[in-house]
């Protein structure tokens, strides 16, 4: 059992975030010398990998320090791994495209790397304030990544609006905290289940308005319909290799918290089931539906990432520790297969002029035949297609749905993903189908880029067919339940 | 060589694929070369699990089961019985022919259209021998995507579209059919406390009527798309039209069957009771099919078309005498699974073959080709014929039995059924007479060249199987019978039935007051 009121100041449950912020700091201060900072992405990449050893080497301490503040899992443990490595497939993708778009500055990777450590601080408490705090760590630098290539108005675009819709939400998270806090005078979410029923019972108004408020700014973050209006503007207008970044990153970041608020601190609170049923099935239909007419690729993966989290979201709605696992396999898999895509429309934007519209892929597969066939793996992924990883996430997830009786939320579930197959498809069409009109001009490769294709693809199609290491470890890795 | 024989021939097509993948793209004639010879080795190696198989076994045989992914209890199982047998062996022999027949009508991106070929194979070949409804389901999805590619980029003009709704149809049957799995996959939970997908096992559970009835329709929504049945066909004809010639053999003479082979390796015996339940709609469904279907192709201009749609008239048929449930219907409906792989591939085929000389495939542009090829117009003839069922032709023998069938279940269905025969009849000797006979009014038509050796190599094999077929069948029958039995009597197991030995048929009861009353499907017994 946890030792609530621990006040060991132990390090080493922290290497992985210092490890990290050293880096950045390092980065940071070899920037000041031209010849220094082309070291920048290597860097980087040492201090992701020694956070990435690190963090493996929390599975399985379970401990709490700084007076409650930090508190070590393998829940948080998992999650910290699959944040480190979504950022060294960032980093990899970053380095040629930021300097093909003379934009590469070597701060971009301190920026990285410290919103990597937000997302790690956020999954490693279970204190409301430590949340926010890392919430606000994980957001700030991601506001200048958005805006980061300054020349372009659409950048420049999704870094003001980013900011604006983030810190709108942010204010809408910390008044829902402070209304629990009014509640219950804490912040820790152990405090608030041991005396969950009390509370509820004494201060309904405080505690429903707080969830409420907590639940909205959560919204923002992952993109849930109605709290989704942001998310096109800012990925379109991104750096690839960000909105890479964006659309799992910070997502797997917000569900790791949304999934330890409200499955553990709130998880008596039946309303909530009720509520995420509605927002999950919202999330997904709006997601996709707007995604099928969408001209620009970039921007179809925005509406797509929309419903993606819609389908993690009835993880929330079912409840329970199989979709915990559930939701946590379905993320690993979407960072592989969605950053994949991502990295395709990288190479893709590498060329001269590149824009990443539908219509650009035109005759892709006679010029480049293997480019073509992941691009078009990645899809069928995306779209749940077996043997690739992507349905064997929502045959778990979907799974847990039914476990636990939830059926007419799989078929909404199901039938949008078919809804989802003609967007994809058009992809696929695009690139095999459709007459070129121009030659599609040959990409080149950059090898971090075909590094960053080979271990998604490899993983996509990987983990389709053997998904049971993951699948254990998905299982193991959960909060302790009361 | 006894275990891993299935998984061979499953995956023998996928070995080819790695093959082909290190001949450099514009080495055509080595590409073709060597998905000839993938398709053929496989072909061999099926002729040997018929060999092996010992047709008096009713239960499974050549099974592997490996665990697979075993926190949900997923095993690698396959196995196959006399039904399986028959269609993979089909399969194979369709698969050698329809590579044959593209060797030289695809020219641009021939190494993708071989590729998808034994991709598409192996997915066939892997619906037929599953017994795991995960790998099931996997083989089924995953053939969906090579085909999506053979229509899509080596098609007719309305290719895009046949092909995305080709997979659009067929992706949401089996999205229902997924949840419907899942259900499954926990109500047996709830019942054993393991985890298992495994066909054999889940038969041997008891699902309470209702819950049946929702499985069932998931699962027969998904089949029925596939078979297709009315009002679910919509697909079939631009699939098929638009498809290249290889592509609509295929998808006619072996992906349709997947639609029946699920009814029969799922449907039947995992829900009997629903099954039973339904028998009267699938019936009627059926009627409506062979009726509709037969009707929409007599007035089809394209021959490509009008096979299409005598498809689906054909298709009725073998609902029809599944849903039949007794022997004779059954076995009629197997048989005309493999006849209707046998002549419609044939057909199409042979319209491939005239369209490659004359670039149209509409009625109106031919006629008198009896006088400028011959030969070819023998062999359109004798498919023809095979094709609505002359005496002595495999046709004849699958649907005389399926008839015989619905009449033992149904009069009404017997009736109705037999006049989808001379319907058929009426649209496929109408449409023959307007090609082949006549003067030649066009003058294109004058100068054809007749079959060459290697279209004569590609119909020859379907022919002798028309006529041995039609004379002979019962090597078929003898190894699909026992199969068929054992699907009988398993649902027999269930709570509102009983086998008639006697009659080789399910009797049905209605539960009223503990004493069953008997409400036979036969017409004797009434």
């Amino acid at each position: 059992m946890i030792d609530f009121t621990s006040a060991s100041i132990s390090f080493d449950m922290i290497y992985p975030e210092i490890a990290l912020l050293v880096a950045a700091f390092v980065i940071l201060l070899f920037a000041t010398s031209r010849s220094l900072s082309k070291l920048a992405p290597l860097l980087g990449l040492i201090g992701l990998t020694v956070a990435l050893i690190t963090s493996i080497g929390q599975w399985g301490n379970q401990a709490s320090g700084f007076f409650g503040m930090i508190t070590c899992d393998n829940f948080g443990a998992a999650f910290k791994v699959v944040f480190v490595s979504i950022s060294i497939l960032a980093v990899l993708m970053a380095v040629r495209y930021f300097s093909v778009k003379h934009i590469s500055r070597p701060e971009l990777y301190a920026l990285l790397l410290i919103s990597t450590m937000g997302m790690m601080v956020m999954a490693n408490t279970t204190d409301l304030i430590v949340m926010f705090l890392g919430l606000e760590i994980m957001s700030l630098p991601l506001y200048v990544m958005a805006g980061f290539a300054r020349r372009s108005l659409e950048s420049n675009e999704a870094g003001i609006k980013y900011f604006i819709m983030g810190a709108f939400a942010s204010g809408f998270l910390l008044l829902g905290i402070t209304f629990l806090f009014g509640a219950t005078g804490t912040t820790d979410l152990r405090n608030v289940a041991a005396d969950f029923s009390y509370i509820v019972g004494e201060f309904p108004l405080y505690v429903y308005t707080g969830v409420g408020l907590i639940l909205i700014g959560f919204g923002f973050k992952i993109g849930a319909v109605p709290f989704h209006s942001w998310i096109p503007d800012v990925y379109q207008g991104a750096p690839t290799p960000i909105t890479a970044f964006f659309s799992v990153g910070p997502k797997a970041a917000g569900f790791a918290v949304m999934l330890r608020i409200f499955l553990y601190g709130f998880a008596e609170m039946p309303e909530l089931s009720t509520l995420f049923w509605i927002l999950a099935v919202l999330t997904m239909t709006v997601g996709n539906v707007l995604a099928l007419r969408q001209e620009n690729v970039k921007r179809m993966l925005a509406y797509s990432s929309i419903a993606h989290a819609g389908y993690v979201m009835v993880a929330l709605a079912v409840g329970g520790q199989e979709s915990i696992s559930a939701a946590m396999f379905y993320l690993i898999g979407y960072a592989l297969f969605n950053t994949g895509a991502f990295a395709v429309i990288t190479l893709m934007e590498n060329r001269q002029g590149g824009k990443a519209l539908v219509s650009e892929l035109a005759g892709m597969a006679r010029t480049s035949p293997y480019l073509s066939a992941v691009l078009a793996l990645f899809m069928f992924s995306l779209a749940g297609f077996p043997p690739t990883v992507g349905f064997f996430g929502k045959f778990y997830l979907f799974s847990a749905a039914v476990k636990s009786g939830f059926i007419w939320l799989a078929v909404i579930g199901v039938m949008n993903s078919f809804i989802s197959v003609y967007y994809y498809f058009r992809v696929i069409k695009a690139a095999y189908l459709d007459p070129a009109e121009k030659e599609f001009a040959p990409v080149t490769y950059a090898p971090t880029l075909v590094l960053v294709l080979v271990i998604t693809a490899v993983g996509t199609v990987g983990l389709g067919f053997f998904p049971e290491t993951v699948l254990d470890v998905s299982r193991l890795a959960l909060f302790p339940f009361k | 060589m006894e275990d891993q024989i299935l998984t061979l021939v499953t995956f023998f097509p996928l070995l080819g694929v790695l093959l082909l993948l290190l001949v450099p793209k514009d080495r055509h004639d080595s590409i073709r070369a060597v998905s000839l010879i993938v398709a053929f080795v496989t072909m061999l190696l099926s002729f040997l699990l018929w060999g092996m198989y010992d047709p008096m076994g009713s239960g499974m045989q050549f099974e592997v089961d490996v665990p697979w992914i075993s926190s949900f209890g997923i095993h690698y199982h396959l196995g196959i019985d006399g039904i399986s047998l028959l269609l993979i062996v089909l399969t194979t022999i369709l698969q050698v022919l329809a590579i044959l027949a593209s060797w030289k009508s695809i020219t641009t991106g021939v190494k993708g259209y071989f590729i998808s070929m034994l991709m598409l194979q192996t997915g066939m070949i892997g619906v037929f021998c599953a017994l795991d409804l995960f790998m099931f389901y996997v083989f089924w999805e995953v053939m969906l995507i090579p085909m999506y590619f053979l229509i899509g980029v080596w098609g007719g003009p309305r290719r895009v579209y046949a092909a995305i709704k080709f997979v659009l149809f067929t992706m949401f049957g089996s999205l229902l059919m997924l949840v419907a799995i899942l259900y499954l996959m926990f109500e047996f939970q709830r019942y054993s406390g393991t985890f298992s997908l495994d066909i054999m096992q889940l038969m041997q559970m008891p699902i309470t009527h209702e819950v049946q009835m929702y499985l069932f329709g998931a699962f027969a929504l998904a089949f029925a798309i596939k078979v297709p049945l009315w009002p679910f066909h919509t697909w079939l004809p631009d699939a098929h039209v638009q498809a290249p010639t290889a592509g609509s053999v295929i998808l006619a003479g072996v992906l349709l069957k997947m639609g029946t082979y699920g009814f029969i390796r799922i449907c039947l015996p995992v829900f009997p009771d629903a099954s039973i339940t339904f028998v009267p709609y699938i019936c009627i469904l059926s009627l409506i099919a062979i009726v509709y279907g037969a009707l929409v192709a007599m007035v089809q201009k394209d021959v490509k078309s009008l096979v299409a749609f005598s498809s689906v008239s054909h298709m009725g048929f073998v609902m029809l005498g599944m849903f039949a449930l007794n022997m004779q219907g059954l076995q009629g409906s197997v048989l005309q699974m493999i006849n209707h792989g046998i002549s419609t591939g044939a057909l199409f085929l042979v319209v491939g073959m005239i369209y490659d000389r004359r670039h149209t495939r509409m009625i109106a542009d031919f006629g008198g080709l009896a006088k400028s090829v011959p030969v070819f117009s023998a062999v359109f003839l004798i498919v023809t014929l095979s094709s609505i069922g002359l005496p002595f032709t495999n046709g004849f023998v699958g649907e005389f039995l399926v008839l015989l069938g619905s009449f033992n279940a149904n009069a009404w269905y017997g009736i109705i059924a037999a006049s989808g025969v001379i319907l058929s009849a009426c649209y496929m000797l109408w449409m023959f007479q307007r090609v082949v006979f006549g003067k030649i009014t066009k003058p294109e038509n004058e100068n054809l060249k007749d079959l060459d050796w290697r279209e004569r190599i590609i119909l020859f094999p379907l022919i002798i199987l028309i006529f041995w077929i039609g004379i002979y069948p019962s090597p078929l029958l003898d190894r699909v019978e026992p199969s068929l039995k054992a699907v009988m009597s398993h649902m027999a197991k269930a709570r509102t039935v009983e086998y008639d030995e006697e009659n080789q048929q399910l009797r049905k009861f209605v539960e009223s007051d503990e004493e069953p009353v008997t409400i036979t499907l036969s017409r004797e017994s009434r």
